[in-house]
This record gives C-alpha cells, structure tokens and sequence, in this order.
C-alpha cells in the first residue's frame, strides 16, 4: 500500500507533518506562496461570513433590510464593484510577488539542471560557462542564504519538481528548460516531491534537497569534484562489492566516479552511501534496504526501471551493499 | 518498522513497502523457528532483529540501524502478527 510511507522518506517529508510544509516556508522563494495563501485564506473566510450575513437578512430580517439587500445599488456594489476591485488588486500583488521567481539567470548565481526521469531525479552542478562539473541524483546539496538556480528538463514526460518548504512547483517538460530559483535560510534538510502525474511510480518519485553552511557546502563541492573521497572503512567484503559492481551489469546503467563505471541509463551512484534516502526518496539508506532494493526494487517500487536481482546470493547482495556504502 | 526500512525486503501489515527479497512476516507470532534455526523466543528475536549476522551470519539479513528498546518494540509489533 502506497500512502503508508514512512515518515522519515523524503516524500513524507514533502507532504506530511504539522504544520503543512505549503504553510512553513524555509526561504524567500517560497515566503509569497505563503503569504498569499494565509491572504486567501483570510479572505475567502471574510466573504463567506459576509454572504451567511446577507443570507440571514434574507431570511430573518426586517422588510427594510429585505429591500436594501435586494436593491440595485447593493448589486452594483456587492456584485460588481467589489470583485472587480478584490480580483484586480490579488491579480497585481500575487503577480509582482511571484515574479521574481523566474527572473533571467545572472553571471554569479549557482545553477543546478536537475533532470525528471521515469521516476527518479538527474542532478548536474553547472559551472559558469553551464557546462556540467558534477553529476548526482535524487539528492541536490545548496549553500544557505543565496539563490540557486535550477535548470528543470525533463527526459520523457511531464514531471514538476516542488519541494513545499523552499519554493512553489513548476513543470519539467520535455524540450524546453524551465528556471527556477530556491534559496534555503538555514541548513536543514527538505522533501520534494513529483507534482505532476508521470505514470506508474509517480507518488514514489521523491528526492531531498540538503542545505549546508557555505563553507561546508563549498569543502563538500571541492572534494567532489577532486574526487577525494572520505577513506572507506576497512570489510571484507569490499573489493568483492567492486568486482559484482562490474559482472553483474550494474556499471551498465550507473556511473561511479572515479572507477570504469560509467553507465547513464540509471542514477549516479558516486555518492549513493552518504545519501538520506534510497529509491528516490522512499527508503532510509542502510544495508538492508540496499540489499533489498538491489535483491527486488520491482515489489517496492512497482515499475521502476531496475529489474530484480534474483539471481544474486545474500553474500553478493552483501557484497554490493558494502561497496555502495563506502561511495560517498 | 517503517523508520527502520524493514519493508525492503519483508511483507508485514501495516509496514510499507511489501518487499519480496526476505520472507513474509504476515503470521510471525505462530513461527517456531527464527530465520529457520532459532526458538522463537522474545529475547532472542530482539536481539536478532538488530543483530542477525551474529546468530546466523549466512543470512541476508544484515544488522539493522535500531536502538535496543526500538529492537524489543519491533518484536513486541511482530507477536502480534497472526495470533487470533
């Protein structure tokens, strides 16, 4: 059963908890979508209590009230003039508010193409010239405290990347590149989710944005992109791990830095043991459910594009979950 | 259960997602033997949960990221599979 995601999932993250992510914003980009909604909410209460009031008038009240509220001059009033002045005013302020959302990109601002796949999330960290200098999946690190611009794209069809806490959605359509800009004000970690129907998996398309201090952000970056890795604890199991990594035709379809891996049909695994989550955004990560990911993703997520890994033994699917551990 | 990602590989109701890799826990209360070789006894259980290597290190099941009093919790939860 879907909906009985746990709650430490990225997608439980996007969409559950008190109060709601949509009313709890971490960042200025998502601060207006906020605002507007607490005025609208506001608002649509303030006229319901107006219109339960004429309604009593109706019913109850006296003949001259009766006349004045049926009259011509409350329907031009009421009628007229008063959603004319309430829709026009929402329509510029919501506008104003909204549109530096989508402000062209400036030479300094850091940009991020993330990817919507059939169902998981292509991240590339772009350089200045907007060539791509890194490459992760389902998980996209941030500085705090400035504007990050994404490149949304999709790979097949419609998908829309919204993360409640730190921005509003917005499409990824296939052949165009939409921007968005979020910004996070401390570090912390947020949800996102798929929110647009894209077939089979789409409630199990999650991912997690994580936002560091600048200076951790920019020692993660520079290790990364030196490929320095943290030196991997010392198991048995490890070398084992590398050499299934190859025979059994995972490099096909993943890439590891810095190893003969270099498949880019599935998502990059270089980082796969630091990430908060397995199976875009779905899982806890840890050995066991590496292990049962790799062993059957199809009976956790139906569809997907990884086929089950019967003819593994424990030992193998050990194996592998040791290695994949070890690349962060 | 679900905190832990146990669903990865084990069907249990209420535990999500419905991993087939490992076997169903759908009526674990009436289960003798743990994984096949050990009595089905509270402590052991809540022990092996967090620590399968070390009674049967063949297993698939590897040790599991859960404190001591969340291990008795999960296998206070899997007493109550199956018993009518």
């Amino acid at each position: 059963m879907w909906p009985l995601i746990s709650t430490r999932s990225a997608v439980g993250d996007a969409l559950g908890g008190w109060p709601p992510p949509v009313l709890d914003p971490a960042g200025p980009y998502a601060n207006p979508l906020a605002t507007l909604s607490w005025v609208l909410f506001g608002g649509a209460g303030l006229v319901f209590l107006v219109v339960l009031a004429a309604l009593w008038i109706a019913l109850f009240g006296t003949a001259a009230r009766k006349e004045k509220l049926g009259g011509t001059r409350a329907i031009w009033i009421g009628g007229v003039a008063f959603p004319v002045v309430v829709l026009s005013v929402l329509l510029v302020w919501g506008l104003s508010m909204t549109g530096s959302l989508t402000a062209p990109i400036r030479g300094d601002e850091m940009r991020v193409k993330v990817t919507g796949e059939m169902w998981w999330w292509r991240i590339a960290y772009l350089g200045a010239d907007g060539g791509a200098v890194l490459h992760d999946a389902n998980e996209l690190h941030i500085p705090v405290g400035r504007p990050v611009v994404l490149e949304l794209e999709s790979a097949d069809v419609i998908h829309n990347f919204w993360v409640p806490r730190l921005s509003g959605k917005l499409d990824m359509i296939p052949g165009r590149t939409n921007i968005m800009r979020i910004q996070a004000d401390a570090p912390g970690v947020f949800g996102g989710q798929c929110a647009e129907y894209c077939g089979g998996p789409h409630a199990l398309m999650g991912f997690v944005v994580v936002a560091h201090h600048s200076e951790d952000f920019a020692r993660l970056m520079t290790a990364r992109r030196a490929n320095i890795r943290p030196p991997a604890p010392a198991h048995p199991d490890l070398a084992r791990g590398a050499q299934l990594f190859g025979s059994a035709g995972c490099a096909a379809c993943h890439r590891v830095a810095g190893t003969g891996a270099n498949g880019a049909a599935g998502p990059d695994l270089s980082y796969v043991g630091s990430r908060q989550t397995l199976g875009a955004g779905i899982l806890p990560n840890n050995r066991g459910t590496l292990m049962g990911w790799i062993g059957n993703s199809q009976a956790i997520k139906p569809g997907n594009r990884m086929p089950p890994y019967s003819m593994l033994s424990s030992d193998d699917l050990r194996a592998l979950a040791v290695y994949l551990e070890a690349q962060r | 259960m679900n905190g832990a990602g146990c669903g990865s590989c084990h069907s249990a109701p209420g535990v999500w997602p419905e991993g087939e890799v490992g076997p169903s826990l759908d009526s674990f209360a009436q289960q003798t033997l743990i994984a096949g070789r050990l009595p089905n006894r509270a402590d052991i259980l809540a022990d092996y949960v967090r620590n399968a290597p070390k009674y049967v290190p063949q297993s698939g099941m590897p040790a599991m990221p859960l404190t001591e009093e969340e291990a008795r919790d999960v296998a206070a939860y899997l007493y109550t599979l199956g018993r009518r």
